[in-house]
């Protein structure tokens, strides 16, 4: 389906919030959500999620004849897909644009950098070499969907054993995990994406958008680095016009923040292999486990509401006094009642036959309610408005329950329930028809 | 690296140049009469070809008409024989995707939009011959073409790439310096003001030498500016004596 669009409120509201350096789950700019590594049961399978944005990456490996002008090395093999659990607005056939994005920005990160040593992967020369295939699959769309990417596939490929081979002439023998050790891959290095996202043209940036600020983004850049400081791809995006010392600046960051991704990267590694040597359990049912049922909590975050009274005291000074009450709602039959006076119906001329919303406004910001003032109510369906009446048929919508009149004088939809009616001492439902009008 | 000397003891690269000069360039506008604009230009040995239709009314389904500016659409394609080795998809293939998003999104930046709600303005961009510096000759052409057809820019947009060698940063990347495996970098410019429309690095770079390859990619791309202003400038005093007359 199509995407939600983005209201003028919440926009208005991140923009503004970020503007003021405040973060909605209160980050600070350069600050990284919670990153979580989970290892699977066969070696080269990893989930990881960076706050709520889930990545799975597979790797798996192949002997196949190597291409024609590169005969001594391996194949590496990327794909990202966005599956269709990840977020509403993914559907097979609509993605390509992202897709494609993601895609090449991940091959260019751990292709082009040749962060595996693809000679390691030859198994007799012009024959027969390793066809390293990493599979990613976004499940869960929150925002930074590169970085977390780039974080499955460096750690899935380090986390990977492949069959251990051994040539002699002639012959090749490939060994079963269980007659030899399945042999790691050898990395280099280990390139991690980082994400800026700027916002007013530039003057503020953010590391690690969510999924709201990357709606109200102007435009990205992604650099991918390792822990060397080495910088392994650059991409700007999104029609952004950078500077050159900002760029400067985002590539320090990315360096700070790639070493503390590398050293947690590095700790999930050695805390799964000694587990599994240990004995232990792994795989993906024990990281689960102990979250059964607050499976997707979200994390508490804390909140400085030290100064909160002095802020509400002032709100409330500020404020205007609410307006003056209403005056006594007009009865015109029993079971009708009319507050305040409509204006004039600035619609244009309608059919007889077709229905209003009678929610749109008077100038007194007083909708018109129903309400019963006498114990025989009849089920009171017409609504005294002067210049347009509305005619409820029989609707088939849920009885509401009517406010107290005179209580409230400001704009009210109607669909809110009420309590108890002062003036009326039996209360009783009405049914009402809020029917829009027919997209003109 | 092995065999090639991309940068000699005395400063000279494979073709002769020094580090931070650029291969020769050639432009020509209005190659073609049934487009709004057309270019080609010839940036020593990589040769791209761009065409401007618009703006004109969405084509296709109206419901992707932008109500407050126009749509950039630009579609990249490289010949068969423009490489060593012929290449079986023109286009279609993810490259050319890539090329063609990146092409866009850096004229979305540059043309002005506004000026033109609910239309579109297609770009096209043929390489004939790629040498190497292909994203910089295309958006070099294309930023013509877009001249030629008379729409407004903010700027000029002007492209080049730059690699690093031996603690130099080079400028202009061919394509046996590319092949070799540094660290390139395709930078698009505005030169008035500087900003950066789009930016792309591939292959290992220190952090240090960052800024290096920056200041010598936009330098380059400040080069390349002045000259093809010179050729926006005659093509338009061409223009002009043929309406005199």
């Amino acid at each position: 389906m199509k995407e939600t669009p983005l209201s003028n409120c919440e926009r208005r509201f991140l923009l503004r919030a970020i503007e003021e350096k405040k973060r909605l789950d209160g980050r600070q700019t350069y600050d990284y959500r919670n990153i979580k590594i989970s290892f699977g049961t066969d070696y080269g399978c990893c989930i990881v999620e960076l706050g709520k944005t889930r990545v799975l990456g597979q790797v798996s490996c192949e002997l196949v004849s190597p291409k024609l002008n590169r005969a001594t090395e391996g194949i590496l093999f990327f794909n990202l897909e966005l599956s269709q659990m990840a977020a509403p607005a993914f559907e097979p056939g609509r993605q390509s644009d992202l897709l494609v994005k993601l895609n090449r920005l991940l091959e260019r990160c751990l292709r082009n950098s040749k962060c595996i040593d693809t000679e390691s992967l030859c198994v007799v020369a012009g024959e027969k070499v390793w066809q390293i295939r990493v599979d990613l699959h976004l499940l869960n769309h929150d925002g930074n969907i590169i970085d977390a990417a780039s974080i499955a596939a460096i750690v899935a490929l380090c986390h990977f054993r492949r069959p251990d081979v051994s040539v002699q002439g002639d012959e090749v023998t490939l060994y079963t995990p269980e007659e030899r050790d399945a042999v790691p891959l050898s990395v280099h290095h280990m390139p991690i994406c980082v994400s800026f996202a700027f916002f007013q043209q530039g003057t503020y940036l953010l590391v690690d958008p969510n999924e709201r600020e990357e709606r109200v983004m102007d435009g990205l850049l992604v650099i991918a680095m390792n822990k060397h400081r080495e910088i392994c791809t650059i991409q700007s995006s999104g029609g952004i016009m950078l500077l050159k010392d900002q760029v400067l600046r985002c590539s320090k960051i990315a360096g700070v923040k790639v070493a503390e991704i590398t050293e947690l990267i590095q700790k999930a590694l050695e805390n799964d292999q000694k587990v599994r040597k240990e004995g232990g359990k792994f795989g993906f049912a024990e990281s689960i486990a102990n979250q059964r049922i607050t499976a997707f909590k979200m994390e508490k975050a804390p909140v400085d509401t030290s100064d909160v009274e002095e802020k509400v005291e002032e709100i409330i000074a500020e404020a205007e006094p609410p307006s003056e009450v209403v005056s006594q709602p007009v009865l015109w039959t029993p079971g009708t009642a009319q507050i305040g006076q409509g204006v004039e119906n600035s619609w244009g001329d309608l059919e007889d036959s077709e229905k209003e919303d009678e929610d749109e406004g008077g100038s007194d910001e007083a909708v018109i309610l129903d309400s019963i003032k006498m114990d025989t109510g009849v089920e009171g369906s017409n609504v005294g408005s002067q210049d347009a009446p509305i005619i409820l048929s029989d609707s088939e919508e849920e009885e509401m329950i009517i406010l107290e009149p005179d209580k409230n004088p400001k704009k009210i939809r109607t669909q809110t329930i009420s309590a108890k009616q002062e003036t009326a001492p039996s209360k009783k439902p009405v049914k009402k028809r809020r029917k829009k009008r027919a997209a003109n | 690296m092995a065999g090639l000397e991309l940068l000699s003891d005395q400063g000279y690269r494979v073709d002769g140049r020094r580090a931070g000069e650029l291969r020769k360039i050639q432009a020509r506008m209005g190659v073609f009469a049934q487009a709004d604009g057309s270019a080609y230009i010839e940036q020593g040995n990589t040769k791209a070809l761009a065409v401007v239709y618009g703006p004109h009314e969405i084509r296709g389904s109206r419901a992707r008409a932008l109500p407050d500016r126009a749509l950039v659409n630009c579609q990249y394609s490289s010949a068969t024989f423009s490489t060593g080795e012929r290449k079986r998809r023109p286009h279609g293939d993810r490259k050319s995707f890539e090329m063609g998003l990146q092409l866009r999104q850096t004229f979305e930046a540059a043309i002005l939009t506004q000026l033109h709600p609910r239309s579109q303005i297609d770009i096209y961009v043929q390489v004939l011959q790629a040498d190497g510096g292909t994203y910089a000759a295309c958006v070099n052409a294309a930023m013509l073409a877009v001249l030629d057809a008379g729409i407004p820019m903010q700027d000029f947009v002007c492209a080049c790439s730059a690699g690093f060698v031996d603690g130099t940063a080079l400028a202009d990347l061919s394509h046996v310096e590319e092949a070799a495996g540094g660290p390139q970098l395709a930078l698009a410019l505005l030169p008035a003001s500087g900003q950066i429309a789009l930016l792309e690095m591939d292959a290992r770079l220190h952090e240090d030498h960052l800024e290096q390859v920056l200041e010598a990619a936009a330098r380059a791309a400040r080069d390349v500016h002045t000259l093809l202003d010179r050729v926006v400038r005659q093509h338009v005093r061409e223009a002009s004596i043929l309406l005199e007359d």
